[in-house]
């Protein structure tokens, strides 16, 4: 059980990782901004059945992501497929033809950070369908085990594996096309 | 060095489990195996850098600034909560 005057101490700091997460969720600002508000005030509230010394971060995406679920999901419902059947593994690594083509002489790192804007990765991840977005995001971008994923979004580990290996293909399709529009593919 | 010079089956196995490998959800003993073939095979190992790397520039290419408007309205928020009284007291 957790007290309550101890919860902005220690549930503010997580306020950049969920606001950022709303934003991919939403896709626009206002309902973000709605979104973090409604998760901080309904897990104020409920901190009382917050265990802890468990994972707040986890349990604060849950509330984030059933509130979503629950205001959004309903109007804006789309078709959980993603045509991803056509991407293998190693579909970007393989079209970009390695690292080397990224730029010789430069690390790893700086070769793939500068292979596409913010605003390319941003638009491609919220380009995928709501479920396969959510999951690369608690994965990718957040670093949930496959576990934590499973919990806050419900579902049973193995879906949350298909869920990521589809939007992971979906999403490397996404920014291979900003890639391409760009010229750094043929 | 290329590809066809190591056994295509410890390829397609590393391949295979790139991500679970990455987000660290392989056993202790099958992690060792594939880091094992890492060592020995460099196209593999560059995909696997380059996977990696892909995933930080996702992660970091997705952080946003929390506006300062929605800090404040966020803490007046739980200030006005804390006011209320308690329901269940």
């Amino acid at each position: 059980m957790a007290e309550r005057s101890t919860f902005s101490d220690l549930a503010m700091e997580h306020m950049p990782s969920l606001y950022s997460a709303a934003l991919r969720m939403t896709r626009n600002p206002a309902d973000a901004e709605d979104l973090v508000q409604e998760t901080y005030l309904k897990a104020y509230r409920a901190f009382d059945s917050f265990q802890a010394g468990t994972n707040l971060k986890a349990w604060l995406y849950k509330i984030l992501t059933n509130t979503f679920i629950n205001r959004y999901r309903a109007q804006k419902r789309r078709p959980e497929q993603s045509d991803v059947d056509d991407v293998e593994d190693l579909y970007l690594f393989r079209r970009l033809g390695g690292l080397e083509a990224a730029g010789a002489g430069r690390s790893a790192e700086d070769q793939v950070m500068d292979l596409f804007t913010d605003t390319e990765v941003k638009e491609a991840l919220e380009s995928l369908p709501e479920t396969f977005r959510m999951a690369v995001l608690l994965a990718d971008v957040e670093g949930f085990s496959y576990k934590e994923i499973a919990d806050i979004m419900e579902v049973p580990i193995g879906t949350v594996m298909s869920r990521l290996h589809r939007g992971r293909k979906a999403l490397q399709k996404a920014l291979l096309e900003f890639g391409r529009e760009r010229g750094l593919v043929g | 060095m290329t590809w066809d010079e190591f056994s295509e089956r410890d390829c397609d196995d590393a391949i295979h489990t790139l991500y679970h490998y990455l987000d660290g959800e392989l056993t202790t003993e099958r992690r060792s195996i594939i880091r094992q073939h890492l060592d020995d095979c460099a196209p593999c190992l560059e995909a696997f850098d380059f996977e990696a790397e892909v995933r930080t520039m996702i992660a970091h290419k997705c952080r946003e600034e929390v506006p300062e408007a929605l800090r404040i309205r966020i803490a007046a928020a739980i200030q006005h909560e804390e006011r209320q009284p308690r329901s269940d007291l």
